[in-house]
């Protein structure tokens, strides 16, 4: 069973919407006994990283993830802000991101007349091709966007997945068993499904 | 590159999907839920509900129906109708729909857009401008199903809807409505090259080719369109369609 953290913030319906329609057994929870059960856990986020973080603390479950993550390597994946969560810290804001990523959260640097910020809309997007979490996903595969920040990692062995708006960002995170997606895929309909059945698969 | 959307726009009345022509003789077409599925299988951009009872009716906006869309519907959804308050914005968005949709209460209650723009993010908060020509020709704000001039330029309006933290403005021509004989271009391109923000056109879609046209000649970020994606032939008959992804890109080749 998979575990939606509940903290707060982002579109948990969505996502568990999205795994019922693909017959995944999914459950939106902050119960520390039900995460620990859980096989992998999804971290979703939309909105300001510091808000992020903070609920994240304080909806106490950080001590049971970190466990199971870090030690017991259940997958995780984060959605939009709940990836940039993963990384380091945010342009954004003042507060320490999660550090799980050796990555950093950083202000888009465009001209924003011809290219808007929020990027948002569906975009394509170039994942490396032995990524498990692309399976099936590598030609025509288009996710739809909605963020104002971007990921940069320090290693590029931990870039899963590209995109292109102005210019070349990381879309997709990836270590071990930590994964994370800038773009919604529970709002890309069949290439979404198909991304999340992967993360069911892992 | 970003992809340009296009967007199914559908009028909820009475608890089922309907259709007017110039906001006038809404006509059934059919179940909601039905419809999304068909979207889905279609791989739509985008959808959006407007409730065409809920303001008009003073009544609130149907959770419940609310809620059964988002289910089935697995692509951004942006929900209008009979919104007047931040907590009735943060259930509906609790329900799984991304971006909800004001226009009675951008006019009445423009405080809501700063409101919800700083709580949700610009680009939850969309504002639908109901747009008509006045007798000698110019076009004015209408709210309230069109039934109430409000004497407002649409530029100046969109303008301030901009400065308070809408994330995306949907100009819907009143006049174009179920006509299908393309898109208001000219207001439509006042509108973009004076504003920064996503503008979404709808109004008038008959074919691809007036979605081309919006795209190539106002340089609009999205349409959306009614009577095109659930009629079909002259005579009007019910059929949920959408064009195929690669005939899209083929137009916005053309058109870039």
């Amino acid at each position: 069973m998979i575990a939606i953290l509940d903290y707060g913030v982002g579109n948990v319906k969505s996502i568990s919407n999205m795994f019922k329609k693909i017959g995944v057994d999914s459950v939106v929870t902050a119960d520390i006994n039900i995460l620990k059960s859980a096989s992998k856990y999804i971290l979703p986020g939309v909105g300001a990283f510091d808000y992020g973080i903070s609920q994240l603390k304080l909806s106490g479950m950080i001590p049971t993830i970190e466990n199971e993550v870090l030690v017991n390597k259940k997958p995780i994946l984060g959605i939009c802000l709940g990836m940039q969560l993963l990384t380091k810290r945010s342009d954004e804001g003042a507060e320490p991101g999660l550090g799980w990523i050796d990555a950093e959260t950083l202000n888009f640097k465009l001209d924003t007349s011809i290219f808007p910020i929020p990027h948002m809309g569906w975009n394509h997007i170039m994942p490396k091709l032995d990524e498990k979490l692309f399976d099936g996903l590598i030609s025509d595969a288009r996710f739809y966007f909605v963020h104002s920040f971007y990921v940069s990692c320090a290693k590029e062995e931990n870039i899963a997945a590209s995109c292109q708006y102005g210019s070349i960002f990381t879309c997709s995170i990836h270590r071990e068993n930590i994964y994370g997606v800038q773009f919604h895929p529970e709002k890309s309909h069949k290439f979404g499904m198909r991304l999340l059945k992967n993360f069911s698969e892992l | 590159m970003l992809q340009k959307r296009v967007i199914p726009c559908l009028l909820l009345h009475k608890g089922g999907l309907y259709k007017t022509v110039k906001f006038k003789n809404p006509t059934y077409i059919g179940d909601p839920i039905n419809a999304i599925k068909i979207f889905n299988e279609k791989e739509v951009d985008e959808l959006m509900f407007l409730d065409i009872d809920a303001s008009a009716s003073n009544k609130e906006p149907d959770f419940a129906l609310i809620e059964d869309i988002a289910s089935e519907c697995f692509m951004p959804l942006c929900y209008g109708g009979g919104v007047k308050t931040v907590e009735q914005m943060k259930r509906i968005y609790s329900l799984g729909v991304e971006k909800v949709s004001l226009s009675a209460s951008a006019f009445l209650l423009p405080h809501l857009i700063q409101e919800a723009a700083s709580r949700f993010g610009r680009q939850s908060v969309i504002v639908t401008v109901d747009v008509k020509k006045e007798l000698f020709g110019s076009k004015k704000v209408y709210i309230h199903n069109g039934k109430t001039n409000t004497k407002t330029s649409v530029l100046e309006f969109v303008r301030k809807m901009e400065e308070l933290g809408a994330g995306e403005i949907v100009i819907n021509s009143i006049d174009r409505d179920g006509m299908m004989n393309g898109f208001d271009l000219e207001l439509l391109s006042e509108i973009k090259s004076n504003t920064s923000i996503p503008i979404i056109g709808l109004g008038g879609a008959g074919n691809v080719q007036h979605i081309a046209d919006v795209f190539e000649k106002c340089k609009l970020d999205a349409v959306a369109c009614g009577s095109m994606f659930v009629y079909q032939g002259p005579l009007r008959g019910v059929l949920i369609n959408y064009p195929p992804y690669s005939k899209v890109q083929e137009l916005l080749s053309i058109s870039n």
